[in-house]
C-alpha cells in the first residue's frame, strides 16, 4: 500500500524520515497529520521513533539503515544514541560512523542484503556497512550521479532509480540487488527518489504531490498491492505450499 | 573490432498521464506540459495598428509614421513591436500568413520558445490578428489644416542690401538645412522659416550659428494646455538677428573695443565674415576678431558699405614689405576714374591689395576724403591722420562692359512672398543686390567655393554671337574666371531655375 505524505507544507518526506522493514524513525517537531500517516500504516507492527540526529531534522539524509541496523553520523549526540537504542528492538545493532561523507542517507542506499554506496566512501565505512547491516556493499553511481541514496529507492521486493538511468545501468543494478529495478519519478516529476519515497516491504510513503501515475509506478515495482485471489495463485503459492509442506 | 554498445533509449511513464516518454528534466510528456502552462501567456493575440491613408503609411509608435509594404520586413517589425509580451519569450520565426489587402488584417505566424521550468524550453507556434485601422497622420493633419506651424526662426539683419541673405540662401541649399522647413517667408531685412517642430527650429538655429556672428532671443507663446495631463501646446518663435556688417564693409570700432583688440586702429575693413567679425587696419595689415559677445556688448555700425565703394584707376603700385597671406601691404597711387581726362587729383592710399592690383587696373575703395560719416566713434578720430582712400577690392570693370551672360546659375529656396507686391524701385533694387552677389561670386574663388554654381546652357546662343566681338575686346587677364569644372549638373535644365526639384522638396517638406 502506497500512502502520500506532507511534512510542513514539504513533497520531500524522505528527509525527514527513515523506513525499514523493523524500525520507522521520524523527525521531531512535524504536525501531528504527519506522524499520523505512519502510525496509520505501521502501529503495532514496527516501532515509530521521533528523534533528531545531530540537533537537526533531516534524519532520513543523514542516517543509513535496515532490519539488521542502523548506522548514525559522527556528529549524532550521545543523548540521541541513547534515545534510539531504547526505543529500537535489540536485533537492531546501532553504530556510530566516522565518516567524511557524513549524510550517510544520501551516499548510501540498502536493503537487507545489498548495499549501493558512493564510490569516494571509506574502506573503514564500507567495512561497517556490510558487519552492521549485514550486506554486500558495492560502489556504485545512478545515472551519473554519485549519490546513490538521494537518486533510488530500494526494498527487498524492488527499486526505483532516478528516470536517466540508462536501459545499461538498469540491467547491471538489478543484477548486484537481484531485484527489478524501474527508472521512474515521484512528486510530479522529481527525479531525487530517495528523498521523496519512503518504502520497505509491505508499504510505501510518498510526497504528496506524487500523481497516481506514479504512484502505480512504485506499487508495482515495489510489489505493494493488495493481494487479490490470482495473486494467491499465482505469487504466494511457492511459499504457501512451502510453508504447509 | 570495437565495442559498440547498442544504446536503447530508456523510458519512463509521463508523471501525469502515464504514456511512456524518454525522460526529460519536467518527466512529463509534451502535452501535459502544454496542459500546465500558456507559453503565449501573456502575449496579446489581437491588436490594431494604425494606418495613414494618405500617404500610407503605419503608426510606429509614439510618434514615428513609417512608410512599409505588406508582408515586409519593416511591416513585421512594427508589428511585432505592438505585441508587448514578446520580450518574456525567445522569439525563435515570425512570418505572415497571406491575407487579402483589402481585408485590413493582418496575420502573423509566430514561434516562440520559453523556459518553462529549469532547462526545459518548450516552443509553441501561433498566430496574432492584426486589425489595420486608420488614422490621419500628424504630417497629413498639417497639410490638410494649412499654416500649422510650431517653431519659426526670424532671421534679420538691419543692413540696406541683401547680399547676407541671398548668400545665406546659397549656404542654407548647399547644406540642405532647409529640408525640414514648413514654409519659407521673405519679408522685410530678412527670412523667416516656418517649422513643424521645435527641433527643427533649434537645428536651424544652431546651423546659422555656426555659420554666421548672431543673437537670437527665443520666445513660445501657449497655445493650449491640459490640465489633466499636465501638457501645453506652445509656438515657439526665435529671432536671430544677424550682425549688420558684411564683407569689404569700412568699420570703425568703438575706442573701448579698438583698445582690447591690442590698440587696433579703429578704422578698418572688415575683410571677412565668418563666426565672428574679422577686422583689418589696411595701413598695418594689423588683423582683429570681434566675436559675437564682444560685438553685441558694445555694437557699432559699418560706417560704409559696398554700395558707397568708388572706382579707383591705378597709377602706381609700391610694395611697403609687410605681407599677410595673400595680402601684401603698398603704398598705391590712385586717381578717381570719374576724374581720369579731367583733372590730375591723384590719392595715396596705403593698402592690402599690393599683390593683386598692377598700374592701369581698376578698383574699388572708400573716398573717406570727401564722405561725411554720421558716427561718434569716427568724429573722434584725429581728421588729420585719416587716409583719403581705403581700397577694398579689384574692379573689373572691361569684363563687366562686355556683358556676356553667364554659363551658371544659382538654385533658389521657394520662399513665399510678402503679400504685398514689392514697389519698382524695390524690384529694381532686388535685381541690382541679386547682380552684384553674382558679380561677387565670380570675382571671389573662395567664396565660390562655399556655394553650388549649376551649369546653365540659358545663354549658350547669346554667347555663340558674342565671340565675334570678343577678340577686339581687351581681356583682364588675371579675371578668376569660373572654370567648368566648378559647376554642378543641373538635372532639370528644361523647366528653367529649378522649379521641379523645389517643388518636390516642398511637397516633401509638407509630408515630413
Amino acid at each position: 500500500m502506497a500512502v502520500r505524505a506532507q511534512f510542513e507544507n514539504s513533497n520531500e518526506i524522505g528527509v525527514f524520515a527513515k523506513l525499514t522493514n523493523s524500525y520507522c524513525l521520524v523527525a521531531i517537531g512535524g504536525s501531528e497529520n504527519f506522524y499520523s500517516v505512519f502510525e496509520a500504516e505501521l502501529k503495532d507492527v514496527i516501532p515509530i521513533v521521533h528523534t533528531s540526529i545531530a540537533g537537526t531534522r533531516i534524519i532520513g539524509r543523514l542516517c543509513v539503515g535496515n532490519r539488521h541496523g542502523l548506522l548514525v553520523p559522527s556528529t549524532t549526540t550521545d543523548q540521541e544514541l541513547q534515545h534510539l537504542r531504547n526505543s529500537l528492538p535489540d536485533s537492531v545493532a546501532i553504530q556510530r560512523v566516522e565518516e567524511r561523507l557524513s549524510a550517510l542517507g544520501n551516499v548510501i542506499a540498502c536493503n537487507d542484503y545489498v548495499a549501493l554506496v558512493h564510490p569516494d566512501i571509506d574502506r573503514e565505512t564500507e567495512e561497517i556497512i556490510a558487519d552492521v547491516l549485514k550486506v554486500e556493499v558495492f560502489r556504485q553511481t545512478i545515472a551519473d550521479n554519485v549519490l546513490v541514496g538521494s537518486y533510488c529507492s530500494l526494498s527487498n521486493q524492488g527499486g526505483l532509480v532516478h528516470p536517466r538511468t540508462s536501459i545499461q545501468d538498469q540491467d547491471e543494478l538489478s543484477s548486484l540487488l537481484q531485484v527489478p529495478l524501474v527508472a521512474g519519478t515521484v512528486n510530479r516529476g522529481s527525479d531525487v527518489i530517495g528523498a521523496g519515497l519512503l518504502v520497505n516491504d509491505w508499504c510505501a510513503f510518498a510526497g504528496l504531490d506524487t500523481t497516481s501515475t506514479e504512484l502505480s509506478v512504485i506499487e508495482g515495482i515495489f510489489k505493494l498491492q493488495d493481494n487479490t485471489q490470482s495473486a494467491i495463485v499465482e505469487d504466494m503459492r511457492d511459499s504457501l505450499v512451502d510453508s504447509m509442506v | 573490432m570495437e565495442y559498440k554498445p547498442d544504446l536503447i533509449q530508456q523510458q519512463i511513464l509521463c508523471c501525469s498521464c502515464g504514456t511512456t516518454i524518454p525522460p526529460n528534466p519536467t518527466n512529463m510528456c509534451i502535452n501535459c506540459i502544454r496542459n500546465q502552462v500558456d507559453i503565449t501567456e501573456g502575449i496579446p493575440k489581437h491588436a490594431t495598428i494604425c494606418f495613414c491613408r494618405n500617404c500610407e503609411r503605419y503608426l510606429q509608435p509614439p510618434m514615428l509614421w513609417v512608410s512599409c509594404l505588406l508582408e515586409s520586413r519593416e511591416l513585421l517589425a512594427l508589428c511585432l513591436k505592438k505585441l508587448k509580451g514578446l520580450n518574456k519569450v525567445r522569439l525563435v520565426d515570425a512570418g505572415f500568413i497571406w491575407t487579402e489587402p483589402h481585408s485590413k488584417r493582418i496575420k502573423l505566424k509566430l514561434t516562440i520558445q520559453k523556459e518553462v521550468f529549469t532547462s526545459t524550453i518548450l516552443q509553441q507556434i501561433f498566430e496574432v490578428e492584426f486589425v489595420v485601422s486608420h488614422q490621419q497622420c500628424d504630417d497629413c493633419a498639417k497639410v490638410m489644416a494649412q499654416n500649422t506651424w510650431k517653431a519659426m526662426v526670424q532671421v534679420r539683419q538691419k543692413v540696406d542690401h541683401k547680399r547676407t541673405f541671398l548668400y545665406l540662401e546659397q549656404l542654407i541649399i548647399k547644406h540642405s538645412a532647409h529640408k525640414d522647413t514648413i514654409n519659407i517667408k521673405e519679408c522685410k531685412d530678412g527670412i523667416d522659416f516656418y517649422y513643424g517642430s521645435r527641433s527643427h527650429a533649434l537645428k536651424m538655429l544652431e546651423f546659422l550659428t555656426a555659420i554666421t556672428p548672431l543673437k537670437s532671443k527665443a520666445s513660445e507663446q501657449l497655445i493650449s494646455t491640459d490640465i489633466h495631463s499636465g501638457t501645453s501646446n506652445y509656438k515657439f518663435s526665435y529671432s536671430v538677428e544677424l550682425v549688420p556688417i558684411c564683407k569689404d564693409d569700412l568699420i570703425c570700432l568703438p575706442p573701448k573695443v579698438a583698445k582690447s583688440m591690442g590698440n587696433i586702429n579703429p578704422l578698418g575693413i572688415c575683410y571677412r565674415i565668418g563666426n565672428s567679425v574679422h577686422v583689418m587696419d589696411v595701413n598695418t595689415l594689423n588683423v582683429a576678431e570681434v566675436s559675437t559677445q564682444t560685438y553685441w556688448r558694445t555694437p557699432f555700425s559699418a560706417l560704409a558699405s559696398v554700395k558707397q565703394l568708388v572706382e579707383y584707376y591705378v597709377l602706381d603700385v609700391e610694395p611697403c614689405g609687410p605681407v599677410r597671406g595673400k595680402y601684401v601691404l603698398a603704398d598705391i597711387q590712385v586717381a578717381r576714374s570719374q576724374d581720369v581726362g579731367r583733372n590730375d587729383t591723384t590719392f595715396f592710399a596705403r593698402s592690402h591689395l599690393g599683390g593683386i592690383l598692377n598700374p592701369g587696373d581698376s578698383v574699388m575703395g572708400y573716398d573717406i576724403a570727401s564722405s561725411n560719416f554720421n558716427n561718434d566713434s569716427f568724429d573722434a578720430l584725429h581728421r588729420g591722420s585719416l587716409p583719403d582712400v581705403i581700397l577694398i577690392k579689384k574692379a573689373y570693370p572691361a569684363h563687366r562692359k562686355r556683358n556676356r551672360g553667364r554659363n551658371w546659375e544659382l538654385q533658389q529656396l521657394r520662399k513665399e512672398e510678402e503679400d504685398m507686391a514689392p514697389r519698382k524701385q524695390d524690384q529694381e533694387r532686388i535685381e541690382q543686390d541679386y547682380e552684384m552677389f553674382l558679380r561677387d561670386l565670380e570675382e571671389d574663388p573662395e567664396l565660390r567655393a562655399t556655394v553650388n554654381l549649376y551649369k546653365s546652357d540659358k545663354v549658350k546662343k547669346d554667347n555663340d554671337y558674342a565671340m565675334a566681338d570678343d577678340e577686339s575686346d581687351f581681356e583682364e587677364e588675371d579675371f578668376p574666371e569660373i572654370k567648368l569644372e566648378e559647376l554642378l549638373d543641373n538635372l532639370n535644365l528644361d523647366d528653367g531655375p529649378d522649379n521641379e526639384d523645389i517643388d518636390e522638396e516642398g511637397e516633401s517638406m509638407m509630408m515630413d
